[in-house]
């Protein structure tokens, strides 16, 4: 092997041809609304929140190494921030995207305090924080404690166009989070990211500036995870504090992105298509459900614990969106 | 003036003093070894020095402008570069990749992938392959070639030859010539005593945090650098 010191190498004609397939598979699923009923749309609409949580948390542990249980607290702001900016008179549609850059803007002074916290501080830290901004929202007297209250600007809107907006919606930003985070991921702070994953006090030694780096992950995960929750509140339009807040939202996370693999790009995508195949199939069978999706969880974590795309990638040599460099 | 002035420079680990008002000052172009037994403070004085640990107290002023309360990205920036204890490489990055993270901070200058594998030619087939894969040698080449992408002004080298075999050393020493034949100015923290005698223009002897004896190489013994390495009552 005599390769060019200079040259480097990310794209190979399979990764063309899947990006060029993600691509043509996104624009076919625009028309989803036009062919397919109700209950297909709103379960691809789950299925795009699952897929942006998903890549949310990964960008947040798989690139900066960042374990978090307390993504809930985004989720959560991000249906209250569209539900205050809907009640203030605010368009609704606009106000779900609004109401997560209002997050962002929030999580900021967070990321400052949050991220000198290390390891497990860090995400058991998030929890309290949740848990505090939770608290929080139950004064709001919109909010009426754990009573909740709903999206009522959306009543506007008939079934069907309500259905079909949220679904475009939600599509597009899976979409936009996903490629968005694919080109960020492809420069300097996917470099930087892996660097710090790696062994943080080195990048730092090195000249690599660890603090903004995890910044920009924190706030663009919560960004992403405040979009879901504003999204989510979308779909189901009712909103009570304990469930939005709830850390199952942090567990479904962990579970999609452990099984799918942590660290690639394709493995988030891949456990929450897994994530939500497993929920239509046996959701409805209550506690076993939970019960299951700990046992699968805690066998990849045993058995797997790259996740599937971790196992492909390493057997296989196989990326289709690659965000580092092709290793041989 | 000096390239670098360390006055007066404290740290600690939590409660226990590490480095106990440190002063030295170190030319351009100049080869400055630190020699001490394990856990006379040397990696800490390096690691404050570079930004990577917090000094209690001191200044660190590099070409005239104090950097103490700097963090590392910017010393990295103003020409200090770290070569740390252990390598500390990004083993699931390439080599190349491991390169090119060297070079975030990087002041202009002359070192480029090219330049470092001129200075490091075993690490030419090696470039896309893992880090962590690499022997003990090719990791400590490529940690000495990541510091020298940021083209700094002083490189800080700790303990390069630590858990290499014999041969590896000597190809680590040998492309060092490069450097010094460049006039990088290095501080070197070596237990290797014979190969610091012989690389170092000067030599500071580290006893529980404090320097205890400090002279030009060429005229230091290694008997009477062994007395102050052990504190031992003929080095007083």
């Amino acid at each position: 092997m005599n390769p060019s010191p200079l040259s480097i190498h990310r794209w190979t004609p399979l990764s063309v041809a899947s990006v060029a397939a993600v691509v043509g598979a996104q624009l076919l699923l625009v028309a989803v609304p036009l062919v397919f009923g109700a209950n297909v749309v709103e379960r691809l609409t789950t299925l795009c929140i699952y897929g942006i949580l998903a890549l949310m948390w990964n960008s947040l542990a798989g690139y900066g190494g960042l374990i978090s249980v307390g993504q809930q607290a985004f989720f959560g702001l991000g249906a209250y921030a569209a539900i205050r900016l809907a009640d203030a008179g605010f368009p609704v549609y606009p106000a779900l995207a609004l109401g997560a850059l209002l997050v962002a803007v929030a999580a900021l002074p967070m990321a400052q305090a949050m991220l000198r916290l290390k390891g497990g501080e860090f995400a058991i830290g998030m929890w309290v924080v949740a848990e505090f901004v939770h608290l929080l929202v139950n004064l709001d007297p919109l909010i009426q404690g754990e009573t909740g209250t709903s999206l009522i600007a959306l009543n506007s809107f008939d079934a069907e166009a309500r259905r079909s907006y949220t679904y475009w919606a939600a599509l597009a930003s899976m979409a936009a989070l996903a490629w968005g985070m694919f080109f960020l991921l492809r420069g300097r702070l996917g470099t930087a990211a892996q660097a710090i994953r790696d062994n943080e006090e080195a990048a730092a030694s090195v000249g690599v500036r660890v603090f903004a780096a995890k910044r920009t992950l924190f706030l663009l995960s919560a960004f992403g995870c405040a979009l879901a929750g504003a999204l989510w509140v979308a779909t189901t339009i009712s909103f009570q504090p304990k469930t939005y807040f709830s850390v199952q939202w942090s567990a479904y996370m962990i579970f999609m992105v452990l099984v799918g693999g942590i660290g690639t790009f394709e493995g988030p995508i891949l456990g929450a298509v897994l994530f939500f195949a497993v929920e239509t199939a046996f959701g409805a069978t209550g506690v076993w459900y939970m019960i299951g999706l700990g046992a699968t969880a805690l066998l990849f974590a045993m058995l797997l614990p790259q996740g599937l795309w971790g196992a492909i990638e390493k057997r296989f040599g196989l990326r289709l969106l690659p965000v580092g460099y092709f290793l041989k | 003036m000096s390239l670098l002035h360390v006055e007066n420079l404290s740290a600690s680990h939590g409660q226990l003093p590490a480095v106990r008002g440190i002063d030295f000052t170190v030319d351009e172009g100049e080869i400055v070894a630190l020699v001490g037994a394990n856990g006379a403070g040397k990696t800490t004085l390096l690691r404050t020095i570079a930004g990577a640990h917090r000094a209690d107290r001191g200044r660190v002023v590099f070409d005239g402008v104090e950097v103490t309360g700097q963090p590392p990205h910017r010393r990295v920036a103003a020409g200090i570069s770290l070569v740390p204890e252990g390598r500390r490489l990004f083993p699931t990055m390439s080599v190349e990749e491991n390169l090119h993270v060297g070079a975030s901070a990087a002041r202009p200058g002359e070192w480029s992938v090219t330049r470092v594998l001129d200075a490091f030619p075993q690490l030419k087939p090696l470039l896309r392959r893992r880090a962590g894969d690499l022997s003990g040698g090719q990791q400590q080449a490529v940690a000495i070639g990541r510091a020298l992408m940021a083209n700094p002004r002083i490189l800080l080298l700790d303990e390069i030859s630590l858990g290499l075999s014999p041969k590896a050393v000597d190809g680590v020493y040998a492309s060092l010539r490069i450097l010094i034949d460049a006039r990088v100015t290095l501080i070197l923290v070596e237990q290797d005593l014979g190969r610091t005698l012989a690389t170092a223009d000067r030599i500071l002897c580290m006893l529980e945090g404090r320097i205890v004896a400090a002279g030009r190489a060429d005229e230091m013994s290694r008997e009477q650098v062994m007395a102050h390495y052990f504190g031992t009552r003929e080095a007083a």
